[in-house]
């Protein structure tokens, strides 16, 4: 089974991938915790082979895929004029494959040199777009385009507005203004993936005119890969964290044998520099919001040593969570998770030692754990291997760092205080709780898919759903932020009820784990149950359905005075809270602003 | 390489696209393997390229009737 999960990681092997993936569709699909995910491929070339790679890289993320297929090239039919399979089969994501091989329109050479052409052709895509999104309200994932294998003009081609080099970059930076400009359309770049791949071997002329393929079948697993990456990005299966060794990882050397001044860091040499680009790499990468830890087999002075090298480009404060010790890595590893309140699976760890990548692999499954090759190959290695694929950046996911940063703070606060009280007012919180606002949106889709452990029905939305339940009467929502005296935490708990006639149905109450016992959930019950008083509402009905990662809110309710009416085998709880006669706020500690 | 060689070869391919042991014969053709459709038909003719390291020209693909002129190729191919 492992080695079979291999087969899905960068560097993808085509051939082994092909040949094997009926045997590994069978494998993956014995694994339990599946989310099932319908998905509507709208081709504008044979889509047969695509749609079982893309399958097998959906189930190695935990999603289970069922699909629709556009017979062969009724992309924009289907989109534009919808047909009756297609809408009842409710897609949660549209994939539209599309490549260079439908452009019919390209600016004539005899013509005046103009812009023109771009915009007509966006059109057709555009109108796609638009019907789609007035009708499903789902996610779209949108191929741009790559380059045709021939140039007609030679270098020219690019520079003249006639030819089809300078088209095709034309209508890609269209694309991506509109993906920009509007939610729900996120572009899968087959103009990069192209490039990297070679676009010699992209193309394949023989397989275009015998069977429709818009691109090699050798080339078929890279835009696999690359569309699972935005699914499983858009439905919060991405990493969160990595965990990097230091000796021969982050430097060359070991910082124990040889000393912390003969390490190969910085520009002198050759390797030197190689470590240093890939300090520079993982640097950048924090600030997209992914978190940076260490776990070395190191005594602790001497990681500290190493660390504090001129030479590093990343510092100590860089790290959240630095694990130097002798301790089995994958123990490390699952303590360290728990400390940051993550799970184990949202781990990418990276280690020049096969052993101790080896070890983790098996102890800690769901951790990802890439073959990483040389130093020179380190960036290639991880940023391929798309774990962290961002779909947005949100402001949060730039401040994520700053805030796991500023938890560490609050948690050496809290040693000095014997009450638990009085550290919770020292903080000095305040929050903003109100109806869900469309400048939040983004994140709350977000957060309602990343939640797993504080999440009471872990039902996931996407933007355009969450959007709808804020429009509609019929829900009460509210979303949480809060800020204390060491920072801004950012939206963080998100709950939405159903009124039906005086009884209130939460459908969704989670929270996310940087501000567990902060009593915020105490907050946001307060407000909740506020505001389905002024509606009428006697009765408060909440829902636990058990995860392999809820548990931690299995008597959430209890907690908040609920008691439980019914509970079956599989252990999904139903729980109720009278109103009618009252309720007695239960928050204390944080200053809510509505 | 003889014949015997690459049948037991491509039963091998055979064996891994259509997920099932299939006796073939120079005159298989796709009407006797069930699955064998002409979707799977592109899959299978790509694993058999990737296995015997060979790329059919187009005119080739578009005229084989039958496993033995697959195999006649195939041979061809590899010399």
């Amino acid at each position: 089974m492992e080695d079979f999960l291999r087969l899905l990681q960068w560097p993808l092997d085509g051939k082994a991938l092909a040949r094997k993936r009926i045997a590994l569709r069978r494998a993956l699909l014995e694994r339990s915790g599946l989310l099932e995910k319908r998905i509507a491929v709208l081709g504008g070339s044979t889509t047969h082979d695509l749609v079982a790679f893309l399958e097998l890289f959906l189930l190695g993320n935990g999603i289970r895929p069922i699909f629709y297929e556009s017979e062969y090239n009724q992309w924009w039919e289907d989109a534009v004029f919808g047909n009756p399979t297609l809408d009842a089969f409710r897609p949660d994501v549209i994939f539209i494959h599309t490549s260079v091989r439908n452009i019919r329109e390209w600016p004539a050479l005899g013509a005046e040199p103009s812009d023109a052409g771009v915009e007509e052709t966006v059109a057709k895509w555009r109108a796609a777009w638009e019907k789609i999104a007035e009708k499903f309200h789902c996610p779209v994932i949108q191929n741009n385009f790559e380059y045709l294998p021939y140039r007609l003009l030679g270098n020219l081609d690019g520079t003249d507005l006639r030819g089809r080099v300078s088209f095709v970059r034309r209508l890609n930076v269209a694309f991506a203004d509109w993906a920009r400009t509007h939610d729900g359309l996120y572009i899968n770049d087959i103009c990069w993936q192209a490039a990297d791949f070679g676009l010699a071997r992209w193309h394949d002329e023989a397989y275009w005119c015998l069977y429709k393929y818009a691109m090699s079948r050798e080339a078929l697993p890279t835009v696999a890969f690359n569309v699972a990456n935005i699914v499983k990005a858009l439905f919060g299966k991405n990493k969160k964290a990595l965990a990097l060794d230091l000796d021969n990882t982050l430097w060359g050397g070991v910082v124990g044998d040889d000393g912390s001044e003969n390490l190969e860091l910085g520009t002198e040499t050759a390797v030197g520099q190689s470590y240093t680009e890939f300090q520079q790499y993982l640097k950048d990468l924090s600030r997209t919001g992914v978190l940076l830890n260490v776990i070395s087999k190191n005594e602790p002075e001497n990681a500290k040593a190493g660390l504090a090298h001129p030479q590093m480009v990343l510092k100590e404060g860089d790290f959240i969570s630095v694990k130097a010790n002798w301790e089995p890595k994958s123990e490390n590893l699952k303590q360290m998770a728990q400390e940051l309140s993550l799970l184990p699976e949202s781990f990418v760890f990276v280690d020049d030692n096969p052993a101790e990548r080896e070890i983790v692999r098996q102890q800690v499954p769901g951790a990802a754990v890439p073959e990483i090759g040389q130093v020179e190959n380190y960036i290639s290695a991880l940023d391929h291997g798309g774990w962290f694929e961002p779909v947005k950046l949100s402001g949060d996911d730039l401040k994520r760092n700053a805030m796991y940063r500023e938890n560490a703070q609050r948690v050496q606060l809290q040693n000095s205080f014997t009450d638990y009280g009085a550290y919770l007012d020292s903080l000095e919180m305040k929050a903003t709780i109100r109806p869900l606002e469309s400048v939040y949106m983004a994140r709350i889709a977000q957060l309602t898919n990343k939640s797993n452990q504080f999440n009471l029905t872990t039902r996931r939305y996407t933007q355009e759903e969450i959007e709808q339940a804020a429009a509609d009467s019929a829900f009460i929502t509210r979303y949480g932020k809060l800020e204390d005296r060491f920072g801004d935490n950012g939206v963080v708990a998100i709950s939405i009820g159903e009124v039906k006639g005086d009884v209130l149905e939460l459908v969704l109450w989670l929270m996310s784990c940087r501000v567990l016992k902060r009593d915020m959930e105490f907050a946001m019950m307060d407000e909740m149950v506020a505001a389905a008083q002024t509606r009428g509402v006697r009765l408060i009905r909440g829902f636990y359905y058990p995860t392999a990662k809820n548990g931690m809110v299995r008597e959430f309710y209890k907690t908040q005075g609920f008691t439980k009416v019914s509970e079956d085998a599989q252990g999904n709880a139903v729980w109720e809270l009278d109103v009618s006669g009252g309720y007695e706020p239960k928050n204390h500690h944080i200053k809510i602003d509505r | 390489m003889d014949r015997t060689e690459v049948y037991t070869r491509l039963a091998s391919v055979f064996q891994d696209v259509f997920d099932r042991e299939v006796a073939l014969t120079d005159e298989t053709t796709a009407a006797d393997v069930p699955g064998w459709d002409s979707l799977n038909h592109i899959t299978l003719i790509g694993t058999v390229e990737d296995e015997f390291d060979v790329k059919f020209p187009m005119k080739d693909v578009v005229g084989m009737k039958n496993v033995g002129e697959l195999v006649d190729k195939i041979i061809e191919l590899s010399k």
